[in-house]
């Protein structure tokens, strides 16, 4: 467990830093959204409420209506990168800090700079603006987060080279998600709003298809909800002495499920049932079994406990198997030392002789986990059975 | 008090304190494993399984008190390695696993499933039959091309698995699937 004065600087680097710069991010399922157009909606109406306004970079895609919108609004001209041969446009830090406005727009923050430059990517040029105490408004879409990469290129066959780590979302002060549905962003790059007519097949026949678009706005929904979950989170954490001791235990950002399973073929069930769980809450799932010591597993067992691993794998779930004598004891340990806040286990068998006389394993958990959920996953194969 | 009462008690008493002691570290040690059990493979694709390869399997398990595992195999595209998770695919497999699972169980048959990954389906299927016996394969043959195993993936199966290969040929009732639609809002 993290002791509470490990963690305070984590927590308190959540507070708006004193001179630092208000950085809100506009967040979309992919391109042609409206991010851009809103972060220049944006830049206008802080223009004309008298605030000194630049564009540090904007990356306008040949977008006739963002190119217009852009008008009026002054901007930082971009440096010239030459790099084996080629010529590269990247955003001009030095000349953005040294014209020191009171709000930049930096479009597209998961874009890798050119070779040679201060930083190798642009989130990272971004944080040098907030340490300066310019305000940033910046754009990205979900695809780029480091965590949803695997997801989403599963989803569209599509895989992202230009990366961000999932924390520049977390040090944001505002995320704002630009949502459209999926059927009025076809019928924009249809227009030819999105890119050039010449790439709009591709664009309709690859990435752009209804499903791919569904999917990515339902991550995208979700992300937002975990951010917005999160920063409450953390300021409910920060707020007073009392607030910091009781983060004592690991705060769960979000949920975390436990899931105890045994190397028995029916065992799949439960942790099926736990991951849709995982997946309606956007958790993270732990499969644990509690391993009696000092036993090997039997060939059965082997063989079970394979197609465990394999199942959890598939799922992007965490497998642990924990030697422990007595079993409730373990699970708590392992629950309080992961932050889990929901476990699930099936049905046990009814008791025989004096151990009717033990506490029951649900109850058990409830004791030693107060705040913790314990959930009973029912056989459902086996629903009808007792009915007159 | 008399040695008979004495014995008697005493025995009562160790009885009392083995019966406490042996279940005391709450591992379950009588837990029921299917030992050397047949085992009936039926391998499938996409969001359902053909009712026909279903019920055959069902059938043969209770005959020959087999266990049936149903699994689901999963294309990893290229771009991924391949134990990357599948959530996308999951959220096909996983009802249908369920649902497959739950009807075995009702009509008395013990199941075991299972979803293997591979770049293609043959390629799964090769990894499962690497790792686990099989004593049968029951596979059902698809008219269209782009769906389910291939022919050549048939071929490979009979040529090279060292089971019984059951392959179903398509018939008009193929439009009768067991889909994820039995558990769908309370899976």
């Amino acid at each position: 467990m993290v002791p509470a004065a490990d963690r305070m600087p984590e927590l308190v680097r959540e507070r708006p830093q004193p001179g630092r710069g208000h950085y809100t991010i506009f967040l979309g399922m992919a391109a042609g959204v409206g991010k851009t157009y809103r972060m220049l909606q944006e830049g206008h109406a802080e223009l004309e409420a008298g605030r000194d306004v630049v564009i540090g970079l904007l990356e306008s895609h040949g977008r006739a209506e963002t190119q217009a919108l852009a008008e009026g609004l002054p901007t930082v001209p971009q440096r010239r990168v030459e790099y084996r041969g080629t010529e590269l446009w990247d955003m001009d830090l030095p000349a953005v800090l040294k014209r020191a406005p009171e709000l930049a727009l930096v479009d597209e923050l998961a874009h890798t700079n050119a070779p040679g430059l201060e930083h190798e990517k642009r989130y990272e040029d971004i944080e040098d603006l907030l340490d300066a105490g310019i305000d940033v408004l910046s754009t990205v879409n979900v695809q780029h987060l480091e965590s949803l990469n695997d997801q989403v290129a599963e989803l569209s066959g599509v895989r992202m080279r230009e990366t961000l780590p999932d924390s520049v979302l977390g040090r944001a002060d505002e995320v704002v998600l630009i949502d459209l549905s999926p059927e009025a962003l076809l019928t924009r790059l249809r227009a030819g709003k999105v890119y050039k007519p010449e790439r709009i097949d591709a664009a309709l026949n690859g990435f752009f298809r209804i499903e791919n678009l569904s999917a990515l706005r339902e991550v995208a929904l979700r992300q937002v909800a975990e951010e917005v979950e999160a920063k409450r989170l953390v300021t409910e954490t920060v707020g007073t002495r009392d607030d910091v001791l009781a983060a004592d235990t690991p705060q769960a950002v979000g949920e975390r499920l436990l899931a105890l399973a045994e190397p028995y073929p029916g065992a799949q069930r439960l942790v099926r049932r736990a991951w849709r769980s995982a997946q309606r809450l956007g958790a993270q799932l732990d499969v644990l079994w509690v391993s009696p010591p000092g036993r090997d597993p039997t060939p059965e067992q082997e063989r079970a406990l394979g197609a465990l691993r394999q199942l959890a794998s598939v799922l992007g779930a965490n497998l642990l198997v924990e030697p422990g004598d007595d079993i409730a004891d373990t699970i708590a340990r392992i629950a309080r030392d992961r932050g889990s806040t929901y476990i699930l286990l099936g049905r046990s068998r009814p008791a025989r002789g004096l151990a009717r006389l033990r506490t029951p394993m649900p109850q058990a958990l409830m004791e030693r986990l107060p705040g913790v959920d314990v959930r009973i996953v029912a056989d459902r194969s086996k629903k009808h059975e007792k009915t007159p | 008090m008399t040695p008979t009462i004495a014995i008697a008690v005493g025995a009562l008493a160790a009885g009392l304190v083995g019966g406490w002691l042996l279940p005391s570290n709450g591992h379950n040690r009588d837990k029921k494993l299917p030992h050397g059990t047949r085992r009936i493979l039926v391998p499938f694709t996409g969001t359902s399984i053909s009712r026909r390869a279903f019920d055959a399997a069902i059938r043969l398990a209770r005959v020959e008190d087999a266990t049936i595992m149903p699994a689901y195999l999963a294309r990893v595209p290229r771009h991924l390695p391949l134990d990357a998770p599948l959530p996308v695919q999951c959220h096909s497999a996983m009802p249908l696993l369920e649902t497959i699972e739950q009807r075995a169980t009702a009509l008395g048959v013990s199941v075991d499933t299972r979803i293997i990954r591979g770049r293609t389906y043959r390629d799964a299927l090769r990894r499962l039959l690497d790792t686990e016996h099989v004593d049968r394969v029951i596979v059902s043959a698809t008219s269209s091309a782009r769906t389910g195993l291939s022919s050549d993936d048939l071929e490979w199966l009979l040529e090279k698995v060292p089971a019984e290969v059951m392959i179903l040929r398509p018939d008009p009732e193929d439009h009768r699937a067991v889909t994820a639609g039995a558990v769908a809002g309370h899976f």
